[in-house]
């Protein structure tokens, strides 16, 4: 009887941590169907910080003036100060603690990769998702250059736009490093 | 397996007859009479989806986002002042427009795809989604702006301070379920959600958040979500800042990092006073709001009142609230309805015999954490504001949960007390 017992807790503990880990791996339903490799293709647009999504592509300030005349300038005004319909997108470097403060994707963002992401999928207005990759990068070159970051003859691709040095980079508190479940709000936690 | 198949026959054949038996019924009932065989025309008010009365006039107030540009968010606010129980009707809650077009999605056409790291990606028609085991929550969705202190005619509205809430009973199939699924590898540790919309509005949550309770909805008190909650589908992110919950979702990545899109490190990244910003900052705080009485409200005249009001907190269930009737010098035990739902508007209500004179009334919850709700006093001191920073115009003031006061008059009109 006692052997049986030492015998059995050591194998309950087993299929208890199998129990645990094993749907995780295993469907259980088996609904839902495997997209393509086109379709996840075509919609997975998303670029993350490191770049590692970017297409392939380039284009420069140079190029990306035309590109923004023609397609950015309405909403925008002619180089990107702001107009009617569209925000600035200019300037505002060091008003991070001014009233107000003016946060623009040269002034505010942390990463290059975020201005091709959102040109790319949610720009211009009407007509998202129209523009071509290396128009993409060529109205990211001239953002870049009218924000004084880059010069107007770099050229932008996959390898250097996620290392080109935005000048608030460091102007984050990084997110919460090790949020749990029921873990309490930090006392005072801002913002 | 074969007997399995006649049973299951037999169990068709016998339901048909049974329906069949039913349709008899009717005819034979019918026969009986003298009406004639053509369907009786419903009655003259027959109303095939209900209005309510012409004589109801709360609706939802529309509130520039702050930008200079029509393409900046929009705001549609909630008329709090108007809420009784707990339940935000859908055609009333809050949404925000992200400065894009409210789109308009045929749900047969609609996916949703699961991909990233995982061992198996997957791609759902609606249909699917609704086959699968499903639950039903009531949470609050709160914008991380609600509740922003305000001076002017805005401060005046209790629907433009704090209009930003709603509480709905969402019906879905959980994250954890859909993930479970999909196999997700090791190494993943964010979840990219993206929707539909002309934007592709986009959000990074922690794979913790995604696996613990948060919900792919596709129902919205008892019906499907609608347009402007993300028909065909959203993500539901209990206590958690509202522009986590992606309306209109077409997809979720597994990923090993936070995304840094638009809407994460640009837009929504929130200024602290010494000019850093912090990319994510999750779980809304306890708070609590007296709806009635609120500004925009005349008391006809001295005698009993019930105030009332609604509390929630990001951290689970409201524990308690207490109301101040006389400027904060007391407070009383307000009562909770119950069931109190976790993450969920609490409406609380205590009785009052109003004398006639000038006071202020006011509540604070505490949550289920111990977090009790600050004054803005407190706020300030803890955030290292100035005093008089919340009252400038300049002040962009997120996840403000401070108490809030009513100055009720001797006239018996209610009035923002915050800077008092």
């Amino acid at each position: 009887m006692r052997c049986f017992l030492n015998c059995r807790v050591p194998v309950m503990a087993l299929a208890l941590l199998c129990g645990i880990a094993a749907p995780a791996q295993t469907p259980t339903y088996r609904l839902g169907r495997s997209p393509s490799d086109e379709e996840v293709r075509a919609w997975d647009i998303a670029i993350g910080p490191a770049g590692k999504e970017l297409p392939p592509g380039s284009g420069s300030a140079k190029e990306g003036a035309k590109v923004f005349a023609q397609r950015c300038a309405a909403c925008h005004g002619p180089t990107g100060e702001g107009g009617a319909l569209g925000p600035r997108l200019v300037e505002g470097k060091g008003t991070m603690t001014a009233a107000p403060p003016r946060k623009t994707l040269g002034s505010f963002w942390p990463f290059a990769t975020t201005i091709w992401d959102y040109i790319n999928r949610a720009m211009p207005r009407g007509q998202e998702g129209s523009l071509q990759p290396d128009e993409v990068y060529a109205v990211t070159a001239y953002l870049l250059y009218r924000n004084g970051i880059i010069q107007e003859s770099d050229v932008l691709d996959a390898k250097s736009l996620p290392k080109v040095p935005m000048p608030n980079r460091n102007g984050f508190i990084p997110p919460e490093p090790a949020w749990k479940p029921g873990m309490r709000r930090t006392p005072g936690f801002y913002p | 397996m074969n007997s399995k198949h006649s049973g299951r026959r037999r169990f068709l054949k016998e339901g048909a007859a049974l329906a069949g038996l039913a349709v008899g019924a009717i005819r034979s009932a019918s026969a009986q009479t003298l009406a004639s065989e053509t369907p009786a025309a419903p009655p003259k008010d027959f109303r095939a989806y209900g209005e309510r009365s012409r004589f109801v006039d709360s609706v939802r107030t529309f509130k520039d986002g702050g930008g200079p540009t029509p393409h900046h968010p929009h705001g549609f606010l909630t008329p709090i002042q108007d809420s009784v129980g707990i339940i935000t009707p859908s055609s009333l809650h809050f949404w925000e427009d992200h400065g894009y077009n409210l789109p308009d999605i045929e749900p047969r056409q609609h996916r949703l795809m699961i991909h990233g790291m995982v061992d198996r990606r997957l791609v759902f028609t609606l249909e699917e989604l609704q086959r699968l085991p499903s639950v039903s929550r009531i949470h609050f969705i709160e914008c991380n702006a609600n509740s922003r202190p305000r001076r002017g005619p805005d401060a005046e509205s209790i629907q433009i301070v704090h209009g930003m809430t709603s509480c709905s009973e969402w019906t879905g199939v959980l994250l954890s379920l859909l993930l479970q699924e999909a196999g997700v590898q090791t190494g993943a540790r964010w979840i990219l959600a993206e929707g539909a919309d002309a934007g592709k509005y986009t959000k990074s949550h922690p794979l913790e958040k995604a696996l613990e309770d948060v919900l792919v909805a596709y129902g919205q008190n008892g019906e499907p979500l609608r347009p402007e909650n993300g028909y065909p589908l959203r993500l539901v992110v209990p206590g958690w800042e509202g522009h986590g919950n992606v309306k209109w979702l077409r997809r979720i990545k597994v990923v090993d990092e936070p995304y840094m899109a638009k809407w994460e490190s640009g837009s929504n990244a929130n200024l602290t006073p010494d000019g850093k910003a912090r990319w994510y900052s999750f779980q809304l705080g306890p708070k609590s709001v007296i709806t009635r009485p609120s500004p925009g409200q005349r008391l006809p005249g001295r005698g009993f009142y019930e105030i009332t009001g609604l509390a929630w907190s990001g951290a689970g269930v409201v524990r308690r609230v207490e109301v101040s009737t006389d400027g904060g010098r007391s407070w009383k035990d307000a009562q909770l309805q119950e069931p109190v739902h976790r993450i969920a508007h609490t409406r609380f209500r205590l009785n009052w015999t109003w004398d006639g004179e000038e006071t202020v009334i006011q509540s604070r919850c505490t949550d289920e954490q111990g977090e009790v709700q600050p004054t803005l006093a407190d706020l300030a001191k803890l955030w290292g504001f100035p005093p008089d920073y919340f009252g400038t115009p300049e002040a962009r003031v997120d996840h403000f949960n401070g108490i809030q006061p009513w100055k009720v008059a001797r006239d018996g009109s209610v009035h923002n007390a915050l800077f008092s």
